[in-house]
């Protein structure tokens, strides 16, 4: 391809000679983005009701401490306690090889544990790890956002016969849910960006689109430029949608 | 006449401060109870444990013969056939007023969306604020707001009602229509307990008056009796104090 000058200086040619790769990457960035915002969100949810976890009498009292809110405070405490870069790398080269192992995995073993590892292992790992970050953090939005919600209401739809998951359902997360949705947003947005960081095990995302160019032209501009500029589109759309879902869901809130 | 509501020994403990110091009472059916006294004396925390929002430290309320704290009950089947109106309404805010109103009765007493409506909608006539259905909670004055939380109180078609201070967070101007239709509601037989500072109310309506001091039951009788000859020294203190 004939070299493309923009502005005298950008080698447009580069990023149209990979475009297919630029491509892939971008569908790839907002996969792992989307599943990790959903599986996190989950995850996010049960871990803030079990850091929330108690009751009223005595055995099942110590079993909510010891089985669940325990738990979920040590595993909160560590994932946000250590960068996100190292858990990628820990669950990559340490955790996946216990579980996925020709030899002797724990979960598949033998062929298929190669090939999975081979075709898939950056995704799986990746992915793994960025769940269990974001859910980390997500659960602290969903308590906060649970226990910010009057007391009040949670006395008066039990005073109306309604049991506790009942009201979560219908009275208290529905309000928390529209408190949550700022923080959750942003939340998002960080996750998108950090999704980045799978790059370094070899998951072939925009920014190991960006790093292969790189290497195969020794030009930097022109390949960081690009992903900067889809990364920021892709932060805007998302903090617009978040907006959107803002004034939707902002009706009859008096506080 | 049969027994509504049976405490005996109650007592409740917040930590090291003794909130209730051992309470007996009965009340009746379609009996209308007010309970007064000082604030702090244990009057909103007796009616919460009546059903069982707060657990009772030692003693027991019998609901219809049901204990309440009992760990082998189902609170929540009890629950249903008690209805509570909170000082402070407690609508919920992202449900329309109908919405409010029809979640229980569906959710819980499995009434199809038709019928649940269908109370629901009588139950505003009789509160007076139908022309509200659709709205929000936060559009609606403060003695709407209470109505409507009578009303969805109403829905489940308990056999007792308990009302927690229901005029205390009303402008003056609205205290009468709250009043009013508590007084409808007495006047049907609804049997209910009643922790008021709205001594007028009190004197019309109760057939019988408490007065609590200190987590104690110092004195009860017909409001004739605990408002014009007053036993008791602590209640004519705080009756020379309120009336």
């Amino acid at each position: 391809m004939e070299p493309m000058l923009w502005f005298g200086w950008f080698r447009a040619d580069i990023i149209a000679e990979y475009a297919e790769l630029f491509w892939r990457g971008l569908r790839m960035t907002i996969g792992v983005t989307l599943i990790c915002i959903v599986q996190g969100s989950l995850l996010g949810l049960l871990v803030g009701m079990a850091r929330l976890a108690d009751a009223r009498h005595a055995p099942a009292k110590h079993l909510c401490r010891l089985l669940l809110r325990w738990p979920a405070t040590v595993y909160v405490s560590f994932f946000r306690g250590t960068p996100l870069f190292v858990q990628i790398l820990l669950m990559h080269f340490a955790v996946l090889p216990l579980l996925i192992n020709p030899v002797d995995g724990f979960l598949i073993s033998g062929d298929a544990a190669r090939d999975l590892k081979q075709d898939y292992g950056a995704l799986v790992s990746g992915v793994l790890a960025l769940t269990l970050n974001a859910g980390a953090y997500i659960s602290e939005i969903f308590r906060a956002g649970i226990q910010s919600i009057d007391r009040g209401q949670v006395e008066a739809a039990r005073s109306l016969g309604l049991s506790f998951p009942r009201t979560m359902y219908h009275v208290v997360l529905p309000q928390a849910f529209r408190r949550m949705l700022p923080p959750l947003g942003n939340n998002a947005i960080a996750l998108l960006k950090d999704s980045s960081l799978i790059s370094a095990i070899g998951l072939s995302e925009l920014a190991y689109a960006a790093r292969t160019v790189a290497g195969a032209y020794s030009r930097y501009w022109e390949p960081y430029l690009t992903i900067s500029v889809i990364y920021w589109m892709l932060t805007l759309a998302l903090a617009y949608l978040v907006s959107r879902l803002e004034v939707r869901y902002g009706r009859g809130d008096t506080r | 006449m049969g027994e509504a509501i049976r405490v005996n020994a109650l007592t409740k403990r917040f930590g090291p401060l003794q909130v209730l110091r051992g309470i007996d009472c009965v009340i009746d059916d379609s009996e209308v109870v007010c309970v007064i006294g000082p604030s702090g004396s244990g009057k909103s925390t007796l009616l919460r444990c009546m059903n069982g929002l707060e657990e009772a430290s030692s003693g027991q309320v019998r609901v219809h013969g049901v204990p309440v704290h009992d760990p082998a009950t189902d609170l929540d089947a009890l629950r249903t056939e008690i209805g509570m109106v909170f000082q402070r309404f407690n609508l919920f805010p992202h449900k329309t007023v109908l919405q409010n109103i029809t979640l229980a009765p569906g959710k819980v007493r499995g009434l199809t969306a038709a019928d649940a409506r269908d109370r629901a909608e009588a139950l505003l006539i009789k509160v007076g604020v139908l022309d509200k259905r659709d709205a929000y909670p936060n559009q609606l004055s403060g003695g709407q707001q209470q109505r409507v939380a009578i009303a969805r109180a109403l829905a489940m078609q308990p056999r007792v009602m308990l009302f927690d201070e229901p005029t205390s967070s009303l402008d003056p101007e609205m205290v009468g229509e709250v009043l009013a239709v508590m007084q409808t509601l007495a006047d049907e037989g609804m049997t209910m307990v009643v922790v008021t500072h709205e001594m007028g109310f009190a004197r019309r309506v109760a057939d019988r008056v408490l007065f609590l001091d200190d987590g104690q039951l110092v004195e009860g009788g017909t409001p004739a009796d605990v408002f014009e000859r007053p036993v008791e020294a602590r209640t004519q203190r705080f009756l020379s104090k309120v009336l």
